[in-house]
């Protein structure tokens, strides 16, 4: 591509503003849409997986020590060795890149499960269980709501960085968004590079933002009425730093 | 097992270069953190004094964290003017990474502090630089190591993306690997990163141990220390 000044803002701005870069299978809304597909596939097996382990660990405490130290070294895999080993040992296809991000997204939407139901009032689960609630009841109608917070903050955390990690896929095959990148260094054309760059950047704070009003949302009302609004602003700003430390992007 | 013989043996083959990598891994990795911690207690400080410039403070870093480190190193060196191959552009994006991530438990950290110590500081005539960096400081070290321990691991797994825009670090064992087609290289390479965030880890735990020794378990409060370990995870 041509550009009209060697400034590599204008030919960021210019392969930005370029239509043809937004049309096609090569395009910028194809490439997003390549790449939320596989955060939607990597975040549907990791919470088939973290979601159910989490609940049954938090809620019988059994296994916790295994958690967490399994958490802890799922956390220090580099996901990019992850992503080519798999390349390499299966295929260069979606299925191998997937399942080398659910590593990723496994560790923060478990931990987020598992304290969110753990952290839940002993006394209130208590108090369920003397009324006569089934365990099976307590887990769904207590602790899921009163811990569904924290429980979205890892969800959010995974989201987070299967989002920025994902990129990486586009080295071992040709798709998502870290093509501009791939592309972009190997022709030389730093508008693509630095556009790409530009794209990956507000996709990744534009799904967060969408998170961020899930997890707000999601929350029951009851749990919001019942405090009052100062004390409420305090708890969420916490928990936020809960999810915020359980990410780390890649 | 060939692979395993294969994996075995290419550590002493490739000696020299493991630890030339290693060695640029590690500065990238650490440097941020002393960089982050150096950076993120004053700001924290000046935070908690004043609560519009903690809005903005934190709300800037929230989304500095977002941005996806790959495109965080391709901006930077157009930011700062320095090579696309340079370390520096590793060591910049992981050091902000650090203080969006410390910024905000050594906030809570120092307001979780009980009163009556800081009372009891300004009453034996601390002055309050003293009794920040005496009182303050030392007693929120656990959640500070807590934080520092997260951004270990993450940024010795994320030193390794670098490789792909060409700074050199173990990464370099995935990327050789991938266009060699020579997986074993690319497990030398995990195995490598994951001993590095193993051995900064226990180091870690050690310098905790440390800095805080009122903390020093006795025999009835190791139980505690499982708790401690799963809010870790989840802090």
């Amino acid at each position: 591509m041509d550009y009209s000044s060697s400034n590599l803002f204008v030919q960021m701005g210019e392969w930005l503003a370029n239509p043809d870069n937004w049309s096609g299978s090569r395009g910028i809304p194809m490439r997003i849409i390549e790449h939320l597909g596989y955060v939607g596939l990597t975040m549907l097996f990791a919470m088939l997986i973290a979601v159910p382990l989490g609940m049954y660990v938090g809620h019988t405490g059994k296994g916790r020590v295994l958690i967490v130290s399994g958490i802890g070294i799922l956390r220090a895999l580099p996901t990019l060795g992850m992503v080519f080993l798999f390349a390499l040992l299966f295929s260069r296809g979606v299925l191998p890149a997937v399942w080398a991000l659910v590593l990723l997204a496994v560790p923060p939407v478990l931990s987020g499960v598992y304290s969110g139901i753990a952290s839940v009032n002993s006394t209130v689960v208590d108090a369920a269980r003397s009324m006569g609630l089934t365990e099976w009841q307590i887990l769904s109608r207590v602790e899921v709501p009163n811990g569904l917070q924290v429980m979205l903050g890892g969800v959010r955390a995974g989201v987070l960085q299967v989002v920025a990690t994902a990129t990486v896929v586009a080295y071992a095959k040709a798709d998502g968004l870290g093509v501009f990148l791939v592309e972009g260094t190997q022709v030389n054309d730093n508008g693509r590079l630095f556009g790409g760059a530009v794209v990956i950047a507000v996709v990744a704070v534009a799904v967060d933002g969408i998170m961020a009003l899930l997890q707000r949302f999601a929350i029951s009302p009851g749990l919001r009425a019942a405090r009052p609004a100062a004390r409420s602003e305090k708890e969420s700003g916490r928990q936020e730093a809960v999810a915020s430390a359980q990410g780390g992007t890649t | 097992m060939d692979w395993l013989r294969d994996i075995i043996d290419y550590v002493p083959a490739n000696i020299d270069q493991l630890r030339e990598l290693t060695g640029n891994h590690l500065v990238q990795a650490i440097l941020p953190i002393i960089f982050g911690v150096l950076l993120a207690v004053p700001l924290a400080q000046l935070a908690r004094q004043n609560r519009s410039l903690a809005g903005i403070m934190l709300t800037g870093s929230s989304i500095l964290y977002t941005i996806p480190s790959l495109a965080m190193f391709v901006f930077l060196p157009l930011i700062l003017g320095t090579s696309i191959l340079s370390m520096v552009n590793v060591v910049v994006a992981l050091t902000i990474y650090a203080i969006a991530l410390l910024m905000r438990s050594t906030v809570d950290a120092l307001n979780s502090i009980d009163d009556g110590v800081r009372q009891a500081a300004v009453a034996m005539g601390y002055r309050p630089l003293r009794r920040f960096l005496t009182v303050d400081l030392p007693l929120s070290v656990p959640v500070l190591i807590a934080g520092v321990r997260v951004i270990s691991v993450t940024n010795i797994a994320t030193v390794s993306v670098g490789a792909l825009i060409g700074v050199p670090s173990l990464g370099r064992l995935f990327t050789d690997g991938l266009t060699r087609n020579y997986p074993e290289q690319i497990a030398v390479g995990i195995i490598f990163t994951l001993l590095l965030a193993l051995v900064l880890d226990l180091l870690l735990v050690l310098l905790e141990r440390l800095l805080t020794p009122w903390t020093r378990p006795t025999k009835a409060s190791e139980a505690d220390d499982v708790a401690l370990d799963a809010r870790t995870v989840a802090a």
